[in-house]
């Protein structure tokens, strides 16, 4: 669709000029958006496409976000560090489904939430590796080809190429039959499974893709913040990307990034209603929830099925109803 | 697997649960191209029965091959890769999918492996098939269409063709006339008696409506509190005073 095409190169034109009339702290505050967006997109592939509950996406930003800063304090590249985060958290993620392919829906949710507790307990405990409560600090940030990634608008577009080759890619996963397979998994698991469908290898997979993507991000998240410490990786933090990805919309593309603009920026723009900032962003996102289960991407289509009336007719009704 | 070889063969199945029998000791083979109907008052088996040949419950004795290969505890995705297709008793299609994907997902399983099915194009090179399969089902125009808004009778259809999209050699079609109108029943019918024509797939259905079991069944197994009461053609079960009495009682 060549209209779809424009728009998206006009968004990613946007994401160009976006920090060029920001400060320091305006280009952080859009990098940490874009970092959400690949852990919620993670997120978004787990719950949304697979629907698999998941309250555990913090940790693997976690896991990521530490196998990194040590790696590369030790001197090892940034692109190899975080190949070893997402290595390290899709193995831990393909772990964390299995009991995916014994319990469901709110049982799984526990048992992942006490898996993002055992993880936060491990970082803040295992002073001897991760510097416990005080964390890590100085964690560099990378340079490629000479070109370095010191200065925030750099970062930025460092990361920007990252989340544009993840978005490239997420969307050749969720076009692609393996994308078709999850959203079997998700709508009719049973069915599913007697099309051939290895439902098994299918809930590990998602499990161990989204995760890898919070690995990712957590690899991005370290060296931007230069400090971490086991309290950025809480369960909160995993509730948070969970509301990134049932505000944007759960199982569209494009909900996750919507999602986690909501999350990261709209508190951002409320400031300036000081002290109330944060119950109008909850009544908002209450709101929205009620009145739009489907989150923002699920919303804009009501709008446009409300305003712009199907111009093609149902074929069946055309023919006749002769079933 | 040669000439001679069944394309079901049930031996000696036994299941119960607790005290209750559900099935006792049931044999019987489908041959290539049969179109086996499986009937019985309600509680007589039938669908533990039809569980137990497609590894959904484990029989306490006996055997089921497929083509000659022991089938007994194998996976649903492995036993359709097998060339076992499979309807429910009820409506199992994937509403958030379109027709069209439906019927896609129901053959991409088959198709290379699992990296050529990331790699690859994303129909998996199946949107031509699918769509004469959908045809063949008359759903073409509701093509592109979220299967949740078809009819009830249109999806009945539509998890019908998906059993047939991998070309199993064998279906089991459990309760296919079940809520679906006569114009719709008729239709399905034909198409499954085509199918059955065309390309020599062997079926066996359970089925409540007699009309439809006698008009499309070459062969029909009676079931009543889990054994075999009677086995023959349409006619000679229409005929039987032991199902006459199993269905009316005594």
């Amino acid at each position: 669709m060549p209209y779809r095409m424009i728009l998206i190169l006009l968004g990613i034109v946007a994401l160009v000029l976006a920090p060029l009339s920001q400060g320091n702290y305006g280009i952080y505050v859009l990098c940490s958006w874009l970092i959400f967006s690949i852990a919620a997109m993670g997120l978004n592939l787990t719950l949304g496409y697979a629907g698999q509950v998941s309250l555990a996406q913090a940790a693997f930003m976690g896991i990521g976000a530490y196998t990194t800063a040590l790696m590369t304090m030790a001197g090892v590249h940034w692109s190899f560090a975080a190949a070893a985060s997402m290595g390290l958290c899709f193995l831990v993620g393909l772990g964390l489904g299995y009991p995916a392919l014994r319990v469901q829906h709110h049982l799984l949710a526990f048992v992942t939430l006490a898996f993002n507790t055992l993880v936060f307990l491990v970082l803040r405990n295992e002073e001897w590796l991760t510097g416990g409560s005080f964390g890590i600090v100085g964690i560099p940030r990378p340079s490629f080809f000479g070109i370095e990634t010191t200065k925030q608008l750099s970062f930025y577009y460092f990361t920007l190429v990252v989340f544009l080759i993840v978005a490239v890619l997420f969307y050749g996963v969720v076009r692609s039959p393996w994308g078709r397979a999850f959203k079997a998994l998700r709508e009719n698991p049973i069915r599913a499974n007697s099309l051939g469908v290895d439902i098994r290898r299918m809930t590990l997979l998602a499990f161990a893709i989204g995760s890898a993507l919070g690995g990712l991000a957590g690899a991005l998240a370290a060296p931007l913040v230069q400090f971490i410490d086991p309290p950025a990786f809480a369960l909160v933090h995993s509730l948070k990307l969970l509301l990134m990805v049932m505000v944007g919309g759960a199982g569209y593309f494009f909900g996750p990034m919507l999602g986690a603009a909501l999350v990261t920026v709209l508190p951002e723009f409320l400031r300036f209603t000081e002290g109330y900032y944060l119950m109008i962003y909850a009544t908002t996102v209450l709101v929205l929830m009620v009145v739009c289960p489907t989150g923002l991407i699920g919303l804009g289509k009501r709008m446009v099925a409300r305003f712009r009336p199907q111009r093609v007719e149902r074929g069946d009704l055309k023919q006749g109803a002769q079933l | 697997m040669n000439a001679a070889t069944p394309v079901l063969s049930v031996r000696n199945i036994c299941k119960s649960f607790g005290g209750i029998h559900a099935v006792r000791d049931v044999s019987f083979d489908v041959g290539a191209g049969e179109i086996l109907g499986l009937i019985g008052p309600n509680g007589s088996g039938k669908s533990t029965l039809f569980n137990c040949i497609l590894g959904q419950l484990r029989p306490d004795s006996g055997q089921v091959s497929v083509n000659g290969k022991q089938v007994a505890g194998m996976r649903a995705c492995d036993l359709n890769k097998l060339g076992v297709g499979r309807t429910f008793q009820m409506l199992q299609v994937f509403p958030q999918m379109t027709v069209l994907d439906n019927i896609i997902l129901a053959g991409q399983e088959h198709h290379g492996n699992m990296l050529t099915r990331l790699f690859g194009p994303p129909d998996a090179g199946l949107t031509e098939e699918a769509e004469r399969l959908i045809e063949f089902f008359r759903l073409g125009h509701l093509r592109d269409e979220l299967a949740g808004s078809l009819s009830y009778g249109q999806q009945k259809l539509l998890d019908a063709a998906m059993a047939f999209m991998a070309g199993p050699s064998l279906v089991l079609l459990d309760e296919p006339a079940g809520g679906v109108n006569l114009t719709m029943l008729a239709s399905l019918k034909e198409r499954l008696k085509a199918f059955n024509a065309e390309r020599g797939t062997t079926f066996v259905v359970i089925e409540h409506n007699m009309e439809f079991v006698m008009s499309l069944c070459t062969r029909v197994l009676v079931l009543a509190d889990g054994a075999i009461i009677a086995e023959g053609k349409p006619e000679e079960i229409r005929r039987n005073s032991q199902v006459i009495e199993a269905y009316l009682g005594g």
